[in-house]
This record gives structure tokens, C-alpha cells and sequence, in this order.
């Protein structure tokens, strides 16, 4: 049995297909809201309702939204585009056939550039990219009872992307679906949500074998049921292992039986078959007759490159060079959202050292919106403010000590740092000769300092010294200048003791 | 005014007695009631005669008009609607057992323009089910005849709508014309009925047949009333991507202004084989009208019109199947009573919903769409309609309008063809081209055969070209007394008891 740090004598091939919901007002063929959680039915008209004579017309934002994503996915964007009908019967879709893109969809051949484990990066490849509608969701009643059907999400905008199969591993495959979505969050695309749907991910894996010295590709197999990320991970890691212990017993190549799909059982962490595809289902595409066909001109193009700017790869590079903060710094930013990242890159340009303004966004900015549930745009102090504030810590006028009762006071109030700094005293004390007195001073009323001090090795040495800087802080009221204080006591320990600092 | 000597008149010459205050529309609308309750009876036009609502709809007219309140352009005329329309409020069937109890929440765009015009909206009529047929036998309900002979059809689909314009139960009616459902009704009965271009009305709340060659337009005694009636449902729609954003022409105020130097080409296959005599003749007899008028006649062809009805019989019911889809008694209309399961409501439920030339289609087009014949049938009718509409762009370099029978033969007896539907198909072997190729249509009466049926003149005219077709028309019609016959429903109702 091999184990998991063992090289596998196969390579893993996963292609996946996404299906992300629009951050659209209204549906992509009507005029209901487009919003999840509503009461079931309540976010329809005759049209997504599927009613004789009625009428599709295209919503010209859930195009725009899908051209933008299809853009950053570095897509070819055809000029011409049409919509064709999906035909097939189910309860959710009442028309009997799905609005899709078939033959012409608006976008193909794009890439998606993701980290690699090394720290270097990898693209996948985009075969497709194309726009549909969603259908309903059937609620199925416990046993006995009927069925219903919801029709609210009927009709929404969905974008399907189609990735090549390029993904060599579960972490790949996972590490894909992250960089989608903070790409899509980033653009306010999607919000990409597995949980509520918004995003939905199928996968297609199969094994290349090493086998007496040729590649064997196994049966693919299609993945469907997987409801989180990390389930994404999970599924293809169990599948993989399945299909390599199914070669080994049973030998099947690709080709040799029918097309598989397997659901994942989140409890029970397997797969588990759910049909074979003699054939490929017939949907009897065909153009839809009801809409014309959508011409994308430079114009509109343009627009859309204009919307995106910078894409979040591009900027989490950026940040790093410009501001010179890490790389690991830049990352968190960018995921944080377009907004988090605007909001660090006009709080670092206040400042002498831009690497302050990312601890100060990570630390106690980011604890702050996590602690009242803010998003930066609902963060009370502007960019400008927060600068202020800590360009005064740079500026060795406070602490950073007084500096974080200050940050909480302009949370709570609004007020400028300035106002609050003098309003408390916290001004630094950085005079070196008034902090040489307040040295001595505590040295002298507390004796037994000094005996602990020579007593004690290494560590705990070094302990006392800073229950001492702990006093003078206590005495100025936490205004000292931190570095100073250090200094000064560490050289007055010495020269009292007669002993070195280690 | 009685009220028998005032059905059979034009809309145009109801207006005018309206506006001159010598009737009100209650008047005219109580005397197109009680004709419909003395005749329909035999002629079974309507499948909903909404005499409340009309008469509701013909006071607020005359009060509107007493107050010196600005009136729509069909103030007080009754208007017979297809019942593929939807009617808000009011039952739609498309003469389909599906939709038997379908009441729709909205109006389509061309009844809502209709009752913006303050037209008086009579009732719905039969149809074949689902617009599918040129007999209206197919409707689910009741059997149509043609006013001039009980025995004999009205032709198809919109038969209902051209019964009653000629039954004289309105001056005025709407119909949808796929394949030749309005002017092939519009010939078999004596009528005028056109086909606009494609995209020139509202599909929106026409239930779809075949979406790419479906289109709504005008029934009524002549081609004036059928200008009025044409400038008041045209136009663009924001609810229908496919209706075109082209300014509507004032159809009426052009209609008898003669087209100078008129060049009309006449269609050789259509008026070799196949054709009757009787309507060969009479087409012949036009020809030499415009002739007479002036007009610069020659011969044309169409050599890829043979085509049309095979590559018709392929989109349309490959539109129809997915169009009908929809119908699976799920979120309404007609479900089956007992099934075991989900796939057997479905199957049930269309099972017995639909009549047989629906299932016919549903079929045809389904195997039509299948992989694997995708390309050998729908892409092929696809090709063949290119090049149909590319045969009409070089006719219409050399003419200004074709001419040539609507119809190659005039009104069959009821059940003559409906065992062999090939020969029901034939019906619209002149019409259906105008579909596939998009452009605007007219049939207009041209003569009548040794046993008094009427006989069709169809005219064609490039798309959006419809008020060049109307002068045309206008034209012959002028020179002409055709359109002023009316059918005598007394004679026709007693010859089929003697019959009997
Ligand atoms: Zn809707």
C-alpha cells in the first residue's frame, strides 16, 4: 500500500465546470429581482414563468457583467453571438427548454493564471465561456407528499466556464476555484457563494498510469454534489485514489466503457455512481428564434476593459513592488476585495513606510471589521484619518501604544487624531534626558530590581529589564518612546549591576 | 339604420357614421350580436363571443364621444381576435384542450394597441389548434365553415377570423399567418388578409407556433380597412426583440395614391401546374387589370419556391416542438387526471391535450432537431430559406411587386383533405415562401368560380414594403367590384337544410 508522501505512479487530470450566478438587479430575460432568499414564487412574471406568447429580452448589465468576466479570464470575445434553445423536460425549467449558448458562445480560449506550491504560477486553460439562464429549484417534500417547485431563481443570469483539463491535483483544482472567485468578487461579478449556489462546480478526472513505460489515460468520470471548496479537494483526492484502484483490478482504459458520473457523499467522504452515459444526452439544440443576435462592437469592449482596470493578479504584483510590502502582505490585501485594497493604497500613500499601513490594514483594521461585522466601506475612519494617525507614530510623536487608544476613539467618535492627542496628553516623551531621569528615579525606589537583575541568567535576565521599561511606561502613562526606553534602561542596568545584558 | 343594412359595411364607413353621430357604437355593436346570435351558429366562427365587454367597451365610446373626449382611431368598430391572442382576463385556447381554462394575466401588445384604439373587441375566434392547419378542422372544439358554401372550409389557421369578416359578425379581424394562415383563409373566404413583414408587429403574446415566421396581421372587406387596421397594430415592441424599430407609415392616408410606373412581375411556376383553372383564370384577368393601368408586367421566377413547403414542414415543427413544450400541465393549463409518476403526467397530460396534427408536428420537428439529422433536415431547411429570400431579393431588383394566387385551388369541402395531410400541406404552396423569406404578403379578391367560391390575389412586396403593397393592391381593387360582395348567410344556411 502506498502511502500518501510516496511518489503515485500516475498523473491526475481534472478539467471543471463552473457555473457562477450574476450580481444582477434583475433576471437575464424579464424584470424580476434577482436576489436569493426570497419566499418561494414571489420573484416571478409570465415570462420567467414560462407563459404562452410571452417574450425573452436580453438584459443588456447580465451581459456586460458576463463580458467583464470573460475579459479578466483573458477570453477571445466573439463580435457576433447568438442564443440557442436546450431542450429537455424537468419541473424547474417551465419552458421545457433552457436559454444557453451553444455553437457561438460570446467567449472562448482564456486562461486563469494560478499560484503553484513552488511560488510560481500556472495557467489554466479556459475552453469556453458562455451565458444561460438558471432554473428553478424543485423542494422536494418528505415521503408521501408532492413535490414543489420555486421559479424565483428561474430565469437568473448564469455563466458557465469551462475550464481545459489542465489541473494536475486536488489542491490545483482548488487552489483554481479561489482565484475564480476572488477574480469574480474582485469584479463584482459574483459572489460566488457555494453554499447558497452561486457558485456551482462539476468536475471531470481521470488518471494518466505510468504502466510499463506508456501512459494510460483511465475512464473519466464526472464529479457533481460538491458543496464547498474544500469538498471540491476532498472528491478528487478519493476519486483519484478509486480510479487508480480500479485500474489496478479492472484495467479499463479510456474509451472502453461508458462516460461515468459519480456524486460526492459529503458524510461518507466517497463517490458514489450515479449513471452511465450510453450517449450524450440529445438536447436538440437549435438558435432561439425569439432573440436577435448580439453584435459586441470595439465601443462596447472598451467600456468593459475601462470598468475592470487592473485585474487582482496584476495588482497583488503591484502592491508589492510599489509599496514594497511582502508578497504575502499584497495577497490578503487583494482577496480582501477591490475595495479593501483601494482603501490600503490611499492609507499608504500617507505614509513615510507603506509596510506600516499593511499591518495596521491586517491587525487592527481587519480585527475591527471582523469584531462589528463592517465591510471597508461601511469602515468609519476614512483612509486620509487613519494616515494621519499613524504617520504621527512614524513621525515619533506617539506610540503605538497611545496610538491604538486613539484608533479606538476615532472608531467610536470620528474626531481627528490630532484633536484626540492632545485632547489625552499622549504626546511622546522622547526627550532623552527627562527619560534618563525617570531611569534613575525608578531604579532608585525599587532596589530590589537590581539584586534580580545580577541574581538571574540569559532569559529571565533580560525579563527584568523589561519589568523595568514596564515601570517607566507606567510612570509616563505609556507616552515614552518605546526605543528609547529600552536603550536607556538596558544601559543604566548594566552600569548599576556591573553585569552584561546576557 | 336596421340593423342587417348596417353589418357588411366597412369600418371606415362605421367611423364615419359614428363621427357624423347617425349611430352610436352600442348600435353597431348590438347589430353585429345579433347577427353572430342569428348565424354563428351555422358558421361557428367564435369560440368566445364577449357580448358584455363589447357592449361595456361601445358605451364608454359613446360617452367619451358626448363628453368631446379625444377617441382611438377604431373608436367603436368591433374587432374579432384570433384566440391565439392572449386576452387578459379572458380565456385563451389556441382552440387547443391544453389551454381550454387558460385565462392569461396580460394582453399581447396587439390587443393592448387594439383597445388603445378603442376598438370593440367582439370576441375570439377558431382557429386550427395551435395555429397548425389550413381548414381550422383542427381545432379542438368546433368545425368553422366558409360563409359563401356551409359545406366548404374556411381554409387555415386563422379560418375563424376570416369567416366572421365574411360572415359579416365584424368588419374587421386579427389573425397570424405562419405559413399563409391569414391570406389563404383570407382568399378561401373572400376577404382581404395580409401578412406583414417579419418584425413589423409584436409577437408578444402571440402564442408562439413557429417563432421565425410567425407574424399577426389584419382581416377586413377591402384594402382601406385593411390599412387602417395594419397602422394601428405595427409597430415596434419593447417586449419583442424581434419586432424591428422602423418608423409605421400612415398606411391610409397613401393607400389611393396609384403607384407610377407600377413594374409587376408574375411568378411562371405559379401559374403552370397545379393550379385550378377556375383561380388560374382569374389571376390572369388581374394581371390584365394592372395591364390595363399601366403597369409594366413580366415574368418572373422563383426557382427555389418549390422548396418552400419542405423546408416549412422542417423549421416549423421544429420550432413548434420546443415552442409546445411548454405544455405539461406542470404550472398550468390542462393536466392529466390520474399518472403514476412524473413522466407519465407529462405523457398523459400531452397525450391527451393534444389533437393529432399538433402530435404530427411536435414529432416531425423533435426528429427534425435529433443528432445526427440536425444537419441532413433543420440545417438544410435553414439553406433552403436563404436561398428562397435570395430568389425574392432578385425578383424585387426587376419588379416592384409579385403577383400570383394566394391559393392554388378555392375552398374544399369540410374532411376532403383532412385524411391526407400532404394534400392539406399543398394549400400553402404559394404562401409559405413569404414566410421563409420574411417579406410582406396581401391576398385580396380576384373572381369568383362557376359555383360563386372566391378566388385569392396574392401580392408580395419586399419586407417593410407594406405601404407599396397596400397602393398596389389598392390599385386593382379600385378597378374592381370584388371586395363589395357580400355572402348571403340566409341563401347558404338554407341550401345546406335542403342539402340535408
Ligand atoms: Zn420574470
Amino acid at each position: 500500500m502506498a502511502t500518501s508522501t510516496e511518489a503515485t505512479p500516475y498523473t491526475i487530470v481534472i478539467g471543471l465546470e463552473v457555473h457562477v450566478q450574476l450580481l444582477t438587479e434583475t433576471k437575464l430575460f424579464c424584470g424580476c429581482r434577482n436576489r436569493f432568499g426570497d419566499p418561494p414564487n414571489t420573484n416571478v412574471c409570465p415570462i420567467c414563468l414560462g407563459m404562452p406568447g410571452v417574450l425573452p429580452v436580453m438584459n443588456q448589465k447580465a451581459f456586460q457583467l458576463a463580458l467583464r468576466a470573460a475579459v479578466a479570464l483573458n477570453c477571445q470575445i466573439a463580435r457576433f453571438t447568438k442564443w440557442d434553445r436546450k431542450n429537455y423536460y424537468y419541473p424547474d425549467l417551465p419552458k421545457n427548454y433552457q436559454i444557453s449558448q451553444y455553437d457561438l458562445p460570446f467567449s472562448h480560449d482564456g486562461y486563469l493564471e494560478i499560484p503553484t506550491a513552488d511560488g510560481g504560477t500556472k495557467r489554466v486553460g479556459i475552453i469556453r465561456v458562455h451565458l444561460e439562464e438558471d432554473a428553478g429549484k424543485l423542494l422536494h417534500a418528505e415521503r408521501g407528499g408532492k413535490s414543489q417547485v420555486d421559479l424565483n431563481r428561474a430565469g437568473t443570469p448564469l455563466l458557465e466556464i469551462v475550464t481545459k483539463p489542465d489541473m494536475n491535483s486536488p489542491a490545483e483544482a482548488r487552489t483554481f476555484l479561489e482565484e475564480l472567485r476572488l477574480l469574480l468578487r474582485y469584479l463584482e461579478v459574483s459572489d460566488c457563494n457555494m453554499q447558497e449556489g452561486s457558485l456551482r462546480c462539476d468536475a471531470n478526472i481521470n488518471l494518466h498510469v505510468q504502466h510499463n513505460g506508456q501512459t494510460v489515460a483511465t475512464p473519466i468520470v464526472e464529479v457533481k454534489n460538491m458543496n464547498s471548496f474544500k469538498a471540491v479537494e476532498a472528491a478528487m483526492a478519493y476519486e483519484a485514489r478509486r480510479q487508480y484502484e480500479e485500474w489496478l483490478r479492472t484495467g479499463a482504459k479510456l474509451g472502453e466503457v461508458p462516460k461515468e458520473t459519480r456524486g460526492w457523499d459529503e458524510n461518507r467522504a466517497v463517490t458514489v455512481s450515479q449513471r452511465r452515459k450510453e450517449e450524450a444526452s440529445d438536447y436538440r439544440y437549435f438558435p432561439e428564434p425569439d432573440l436577435v443576435p448580439v453584435v459586441v462592437s470595439e465601443q462596447m469592449l472598451q467600456e468593459v476593459r475601462s470598468q475592470i482596470g487592473e485585474f487582482p493578479a496584476q495588482r497583488r504584483l503591484r502592491l508589492a513592488a510599489e509599496y514594497g510590502i511582502p508578497e504575502y502582505d499584497a495577497r490578503v490585501i487583494v482577496e480582501l476585495g477591490k475595495a479593501f485594497a483601494d482603501y490600503f493604497e490611499q492609507f499608504a500613500r500617507g505614509l513615510e513606510n507603506p509596510k506600516n499601513a499593511s499591518n495596521w490594514m491586517l491587525q487592527d483594521v481587519q480585527r475591527t471589521l471582523n469584531a462589528k461585522g463592517w465591510t471597508i466601506e461601511q469602515f468609519p475612519v476614512r483612509p486620509e484619518k487613519l494616515a494621519d494617525l499613524v504617520s504621527r507614530i512614524e513621525r515619533r510623536e506617539i506610540n503605538t501604544h497611545a496610538a491604538r487608544e486613539v484608533f479606538a476613539e476615532m472608531i467610536e467618535s470620528g474626531r481627528d487624531p490630532g484633536a484626540i492627542i492632545a485632547e489625552r496628553g499622549l504626546t511622546m516623551v522622547s526627550d532623552e534626558q527627562q527619560l534618563k531621569a525617570i531611569v534613575d528615579q525608578v531604579l532608585d525606589e525599587n532596589p530590589k530590581v537590581l539584586e534580580d537583575f545580577k541574581k538571574k541568567k540569559g532569559k529571565k535576565r533580560k525579563q527584568v529589564a523589561g519589568f523595568v521599561r514596564g515601570l517607566i511606561m507606567r510612570q509616563t502613562k505609556g507616552r515614552a518612546d518605546a526605543a528609547l526606553v529600552e536603550r536607556l534602561v538596558n544601559e543604566a542596568l548594566v552600569a548599576r549591576t556591573g553585569v552584561p545584558l546576557e | 339604420m336596421s340593423g342587417e343594412s348596417l353589418v357588411g359595411r366597412t369600418a371606415l364607413e362605421h367611423l364615419d357614421a359614428l363621427a357624423k353621430g347617425e349611430l352610436s357604437a352600442r348600435e353597431l355593436v348590438q347589430a353585429y350580436l345579433e347577427r353572430i346570435e342569428r348565424f354563428d351558429g351555422h358558421v361557428q366562427a367564435f369560440l368566445l363571443v364577449d357580448a358584455d365587454g363589447a357592449v361595456k367597451k361601445a358605451a364608454e365610446v359613446d360617452e367619451r364621444r358626448a363628453r368631446g373626449e379625444p377617441l382611438g382611431p377604431l373608436a367603436g368598430v368591433p374587432v374579432a381576435v384570433k384566440d391565439v391572442l392572449c386576452t387578459e382576463g379572458q380565456r385563451t385556447t389556441c382552440a387547443s384542450r391544453i389551454l381550454e381554462n387558460f385565462i392569461p394575466p396580460y394582453d399581447a401588445t396587439v390587443v393592448r394597441k387594439l383597445k388603445e384604439a378603442d376598438a370593440v373587441l367582439i370576441g375570439k375566434t377558431n382557429m386550427d389548434e395551435f395555429a397548425m392547419g389550413s381548414s381550422t378542422e383542427n381545432s379542438a372544439f368546433q368545425v368553422t365553415r366558409n360563409p359563401w358554401d356551409l359545406t366548404r372550409a374556411p381554409g387555415g389557421s386563422s379560418g375563424g377570423s376570416a369567416a366572421a369578416v365574411a360572415a359579416c359578425f365584424a368588419p374587421l379581424a386579427i389573425g397570424s399567418d405562419t405559413g399563409g394562415s391569414i391570406r389563404q383563409p383570407a382568399a378561401l373566404c373572400g376577404v382581404v388578409g395580409l401578412k406583414p413583414t417579419y418584425g413589423r408587429v409584436s409577437r408578444y403574446g402571440l402564442v408562439a407556433f413557429a417563432s421565425s415566421l410567425d407574424q399577426i396581421g389584419p382581416f377586413a372587406f377591402d384594402v382601406r380597412d385593411t390599412a387602417l387596421l395594419l397602422k394601428v397594430i405595427a409597430g415596434h415592441d419593447p417586449l419583442d426583440s424581434t419586432s424591428v424599430a422602423r418608423s409605421v407609415p400612415d398606411y391610409l392616408a397613401c393607400v389611393e395614391e396609384p403607384l407610377e410606373g407600377l413594374k409587376v412581375g408574375v411568378v411562371r411556376e405559379w401559374l403552370s401546374e397545379g393550379v385550378d383553372p377556375e383561380v388560374a383564370t382569374a389571376v390572369r384577368d388581374a394581371v390584365a387589370v394592372y395591364e390595363k393601368l399601366g403597369a409594366d408586367v413580366c415574368d418572373i421566377s422563383l426557382p427555389h419556391s418549390k422548396y418552400g413547403i419542405p423546408a416549412y414542414y422542417i423549421v416549423a415543427p421544429a420550432e413548434a416542438s420546443s415552442n409546445l413544450a411548454r405544455y405539461d400541465g406542470v404550472h398550468y393549463g390542462y393536466r392529466a387526471a390520474r399518472y403514476e409518476d412524473m413522466i407519465d403526467m407529462y405523457c398523459r397530460t400531452r397525450a391527451e391535450g393534444f389533437g393529432a396534427e399538433v402530435k404530427r408536428r411536435i414529432m416531425l420537428g423533435t426528429y427534425a432537431l435529433s443528432a445526427g439529422y440536425y444537419d441532413a433536415y433543420y440545417l438544410k431547411a435553414l439553406k433552403v430559406r436563404r436561398v428562397i429570400r435570395e430568389d425574392f431579393d432578385r425578383a424585387f431588383e426587376q419588379v416592384d411587386v409579385i403577383i400570383g394566387p394566394t391559393s392554388p385551388t378555392p375552398a374544399f369541402r369540410l374532411g376532403e383533405r383532412l385524411a391526407d395531410p400532404l394534400s392539406m400541406y399543398l394549400s400553402d404552396i404559394y404562401t409559405v415562401t413569404a414566410n421563409l423569406a420574411g417579406i410582406a404578403g396581401i391576398s385580396l379578391p380576384c373572381g369568383f368560380t362557376q359555383d360563386g367560391l372566391p378566388i385569392g390575389l396574392q401580392i408580395l412586396a419586399p419586407p417593410f414594403e407594406e405601404e407599396r403593397l397596400l397602393r398596389a393592391a389598392r390599385m386593382y381593387e379600385r378597378e374592381t367590384e370584388w371586395h363589395r360582395r357580400r355572402a348571403d348567410l340566409q341563401q347558404a344556411v338554407a341550401a345546406v337544410s335542403k342539402a340535408g
